[in-house]
């Protein structure tokens, strides 16, 4: 299995499967090992239906503790297991934590991410591309709990430096004065996470928009900004969108950077410079062992794992739709 | 369209779209730059021989990453040892057997799902599925069955509980789809002439892909599972709930020993208030760069050495 592809050819390989065996044994074998690898294959059918079965039971097991019910769930608008005394599950200030930064990320990384990718597909010299190629294939690869170091250490003592320009924005009771924890930094931080998979997903689909397509715009007349702008980002726009909802819900999902950087409390606000607590966050901090196994907070952090899941399962089901459904053959 | 724009415009405008690639373009390197260099500055002082070498410890100057090292060594075979093997054979059956049925569709369609999972939700998975294995041996810290020697190579507990085994395997459940996905391009990319070249031979099915369609896409997959293994190595969210130790002085001597893996250290030296601990996630986070560079490097090396085009 050393060989190299290099030296294969169709006589050395044929030889190498050994003195021609009875039909019978050949077919027995061929059985074998197909019904293994299927088994394989049906292994991925029996971790999603383990997933689903899982996140339901225990989701089921919160809602019957006495104090907890599905119209609170969605209904209160405050999220206080572990302080207060008087303990409320209201999902939507962990979500709205998720929204804030996720957009922070999003509206950095999106645009970034795109013009990035238009500039390699569409403009960048190979030498160039021998450059940046590698550069963020290295942002990829980077783990996300150094990007929450980075933003704990380095973008949050960054912000701090502009609380003094910042007097007086916001209101009174949520001023926009940066903590030691805060939205901006998580969110910054996961944008550059997730910047590498818009940019090199974003990248694929605009090179497999065929030459013709930039030879026939070029050859009306139209400036390389034309081609690219109006001729080839709408030919790929299908896959351009669905790497920007596998990116947005890679950082709805992600979890490191803002259990260090967007801190641990739950509330509804706007406000970037504020703490916030994310889904991902709140499950970090219950799992990493703030809440004894079997309390009402334990629990809790299964349902929030499935409220999760859905806003995740729901955003790459839409992406690959529209890939299915919005895909522009060409040849 | 609009109405036509006179040449000097739109001139100008392909020269400043050219400017907003470049600035972009800068911004995303300038920002892996400040990464690299604020963290170099930072760990570089507390990273020596001693750091690698010293467990875990109250005191900064004391602590070291001998533990989580091999803790992340552990977990990361077993995750390898599992996903490789069940990954690969998947792509197998998906691209070379299976027909294009409703079934075949639907598990495709299951494992882009899957790759869609946050991490930690996997980690969900393997608290209930690994480590308390859905609580069919009771649920207190005793209850359960053991095989052979705790303190020998050999020793197994049922439920697996936080052990380098469960942390492992609910590694492997997140790279899976990874490794599947990434193995299917590979073998798409090899010509269908050559499969046919063998079927014409009379070889099987499965003679085929063995002697012919897996030796020549093997550096497409392996570049595709080093990069998931290098997934594998960073990933810290799902260790987090399975329950790996984080204050632990010795390091896994077989398959149910406590473990704590490297990203999972920097994450906890990051959390601590003293800035003693900060310099020393700073150094463990350099090691860990190194060691995914490396990966990285031999991915990159597999894919300009070995991957030769075929026709």
């Amino acid at each position: 299995m050393t060989t190299a592809p290099s030296n294969l050819t169709p006589m050395t390989d044929l030889t190498r499967l050994g003195r021609p065996k009875s039909v019978t044994i050949r077919k027995i074998r061929e059985r074998l090992i197909v019904g293994s690898l299927a088994v394989a294959a049906t292994f991925s059918i029996f971790v999603t239906t383990t997933i689903l079965v899982v996140l339901a039971k225990e989701t089921i097991l919160f809602f019957q503790f006495p104090d907890v019910s599905l119209g609170e769930f969605f209904g209160s608008l405050e999220w206080n297991p572990l302080l207060g005394a008087e303990k409320h599950f209201g999902i939507w200030p962990l979500v709205s934590g998720t929204l804030l930064v996720t957009v922070i990320a999003a509206s950095l990384a999106l645009p970034l991410g795109l013009i990035t990718a238009i500039y390699l597909s569409e403009y960048a010299t190979p030498r160039v591309r021998a450059v940046l190629k590698p550069a963020l294939e290295i942002l990829a690869g980077i783990p996300t709990v150094v990007y929450g170091f980075f933003a704990l250490m380095f973008i949050t003592p960054a912000l701090q430096k502009l609380n003094p320009m910042l007097e007086g924005v916001g209101t009174p009771e949520s001023p926009v004065s940066f903590g030691g924890y805060n939205a901006l930094s998580a969110g910054v931080a996961m944008g550059i996470m997730i910047l590498p998979i818009v940019c090199s997903l974003s990248e694929d689909a605009l090179r497999a928009v065929p030459r013709s397509l930039r030879d026939g715009a070029f050859a009306l007349g139209g400036t390389r900004f034309d081609v690219s702008v109006k001729v080839v980002v709408p030919a790929a726009l299908s896959g351009i969108v669905a790497a920007f909802l596998l990116a947005i819900s890679r950082a709805i999902g992600e979890t490191m950077i803002v259990a260090l950087a967007a801190g641990g409390m739950a509330r509804l606000t706007a406000n970037p410079a504020a703490e916030v607590q994310t889904m991902t966050g709140y499950m970090a901090q219950i799992f990493g062992g703030d809440a004894p196994a079997g309390s009402v907070e334990y629990q809790s952090s299964y349902a929030v794992g499935a409220t999760l899941f859905c806003i995740t399962f729901i955003l790459t089901m839409i992406g690959q739709y529209i890939l299915r459904r919005f895909r522009e053959e060409y040849d | 369209m609009a109405a036509p724009r006179s040449a000097a415009t739109r001139l100008f405008q392909n020269r400043a779209f050219l400017w907003l690639c470049l600035l972009a373009t800068n911004l995303a390197v300038l920002a892996l730059a400040i990464l690299l260099v604020s963290i170099l500055w930072q760990g570089w002082g507390s990273l020596d021989w001693d750091f690698l070498k010293s467990t875990a410890s109250r005191k900064p100057e004391n602590a070291g990453i001998i533990v989580p090292l091999w803790g992340s060594v552990w977990v990361c075979a077993i995750c390898g040892l599992v996903a490789l093997p069940l990954g690969v054979g998947t792509a197998i059956y998906l691209e070379e057997f299976a027909r294009r049925t409703r079934f075949t569709r639907f598990v495709q369609t299951n494992i882009l799902n899957l790759a869609g999972v946050p991490s930690i939700v996997y980690g969900i998975l393997g608290l209930t599925a690994f480590a308390r294995m859905f609580g069919a041996f009771g649920t207190g810290a005793d209850t359960g069955v053991e095989f052979g020697d705790p303190e020998g190579l050999f020793y197994l507990r049922l439920p697996f509980g936080s052990s380098v085994l469960a942390g492992g395997l609910t590694l492997m459940l997140v790279i899976l789809p990874i490794v599947i996905i990434s193995t299917q391009e590979a073998l798409r990319a090899i010509p269908p002439s050559l499969r046919a070249g063998a079927l014409a031979l009379g070889a099987t099915t499965w003679q085929t892909v063995w002697g012919m369609t897996l030796p020549a896409a093997i550096p497409g997959i392996m570049t595709g599972s080093i990069l998931a293994m290098s997934r594998a190595i960073g990933e810290s969210a799902p260790l987090l709930v399975v329950g790996s130790a984080l204050f632990i002085l010795a390091t896994p001597n077989n398959l149910m020993s406590d473990f704590s893996v490297l990203p999972l250290q920097i994450f906890n030296w990051a959390q601590r208030p003293q800035a003693g601990f900060h310099d020393l996630a700073a150094s463990a986070i350099i090691v860990q760069l190194v060691v995914l560079l490396a990966f990285n490097g031999v991915a990159v090396f597999i894919r300009q050495r070995l991957q030769k085009p075929l026709q």
